[in-house]
């Protein structure tokens, strides 16, 4: 914990952008170490995959667009401090109210918490309780979360994508390309990076793991083949056509399983009657479930990542022009 | 004993409050939105801390175990994690777009340019 708070404290200070970037990842590094020791597995997976993996990457595409060093001065630094440290000691006077932390007797754990534990092994019959909560329970909220994903990537494409106004980007070399253990190892991983995601996918009943977890491990081995084999390339094995239809594809997925149900005289993503027996009527909802959301997510991520990776050129010609005529 | 009881708290707090502090102090957006990703990652530990049960163990049922911490907050902060990351890039490539529109991502020149194309307008 302490190294989490040294970590935030050199991020608040240090100029350095490249370097802020890297004290990020190793911030999501140390959370999910810290929600490994809270018992919390499947979120540590995620964290580990996204925050120290996808967004670091994301970040340092954007600085190489935006500039590496930030602007020395800071706004009124001292009023901002004072608003930090008020805020912050009025929320130091609000814990005194918090339970102690880890009680069994605290609010947060005397109302549904016991009962999914109780119960879902008997109503879903699967040892996740994530996973049952995530996709059966609560099938709903997930159902929106993976809308919110869908609509960031429309959002993005929006912005990146559909904006450019010249087709053509020369071909630039790769910049890993050069490397050759680099180049060779990676090689070597990619492929079980991939069936590892695929392990993760459909073994999240019973592990740590699901679609959520599935989709960014899956999305970083395509994002490494773009880091070494380069972006055009990328887009030569990976048709973007298809990866968009995937995004939606996945959304579709999820809904219509919902509606599926519905047919069958449930409610609204109630599994139970997908099959004869309600068991397998819940196994049958949470895999097909977990698959659009891996779907969605790895393509998410995927498009993601090469829309801005592919804006990397654009950006950078036209701010040297802009400066060569200003 | 009652410090250690609220520590976990404490450090949420500080964490958050040097998130807020990065969002507040400095004029670059990417440092903006990177103050705003450690708030978040404030609130998920916040999140994790109220669902952890001492002498528990993780939320995968086995015959040994009893006591398991809450999956409610888990399954959560799993799903909005992934959610912040997909919303961070929305603000990455907000970013991209303001720097090829006005050259840089520093907030007061942003401004000192709207400025000015207003008194040019007039």
């Amino acid at each position: 914990m302490a190294f989490l708070a040294i970590t935030a404290l050199s991020l608040a200070f240090t100029k350095d952008l490249f370097a802020s970037v890297m004290l990020t990842g190793i911030y999501s590094l140390l959370s999910a170490a810290f929600f490994v020791l809270m018992d919390a597995v499947d979120v540590a997976f995620t964290e580990a995959a996204v925050g120290a993996g996808i967004s670091t990457i994301l970040m340092v595409t954007t600085l190489t667009m935006t500039g590496r060093y930030e602007n020395r001065k800071l706004h009124h630094p001292v009023i901002a401090l004072s608003v930090v440290v008020v805020t912050g000691v009025m929320l130091v006077i609000g814990t005194m109210d918090m339970p102690a932390f880890g009680s069994d007797m605290a609010p947060a754990q005397v109302h549904v918490g016991p009962y999914y534990i109780m119960q879902s092994g008997e109503d879903i019959d699967i040892p996740n309780v994530v996973t049952s909560v995530l996709a059966s329970y609560r099938g709903f909220d997930t159902f929106g979360e993976v809308v919110v994903v869908f609509t960031a990537v429309i959002g993005v494409l929006a912005l990146l994508e559909f904006s450019r106004k010249d087709n053509q980007v020369g071909e630039r070399p790769a910049p890993m390309f050069q490397h050759k253990i680099l180049r060779i190892v990676s090689k070597i991983l990619i492929p079980p990076i991939m069936l590892f995601a695929l392990y993760v996918q459909f073994h999240g009943e019973y592990g740590p793991g699901g679609g959520f977890q599935a989709g960014v491990i899956f999305a970083s081995s395509i994002i490494l083949y773009a880091m070494l084999f380069g972006i055009e390339q990328t887009r030569k094995a990976v048709s973007m056509p298809v990866v968009k239809i995937l995004a939606a594809l996945g959304v579709l997925i999820y809904g219509s399983v919902g509606i599926v149900s519905m047919l069958n005289g449930g409610n609204y993503l109630n599994y139970s009657v997908l099959a004869e027996n309600d068991i397998t009527g819940q196994h049958v909802g949470i895999i097909i479930i977990e698959l659009g959301v891996g779907i969605t997510v790895a393509t998410a991520m995927i498009l993601i990542f090469l829309t801005f990776a592919r804006r990397i050129g654009k950006t950078n010609s036209n701010s040297s022009t802009k400066e060569g005529t200003a | 004993m009652s410090f250690l009881e609220q520590y976990n708290y404490w450090i949420v707090i500080f964490l958050m409050m040097s998130g807020f502090y990065i969002v507040i102090a400095h004029g670059n957006l990417i440092k903006k939105l990177m103050g705003l990703t450690i708030f978040q990652t404030s609130v998920f530990i916040l999140y994790i801390s109220i669902s952890k049960v001492i002498g528990g163990t993780a939320p995968i049922l086995d015959d040994r175990y009893t006591i398991y911490s809450n999956p409610l907050p888990h399954v959560l902060i799993l799903t909005a994690i992934v959610v912040g990351v997909a919303t961070t890039a929305l603000g990455l490539a907000l970013a991209v777009r303001i720097k090829e529109a006005y050259g840089t991502v520093e907030e007061d020149v942003i401004q000192e340019k709207d400025l000015q194309q207003e008194g040019s307008a007039e």
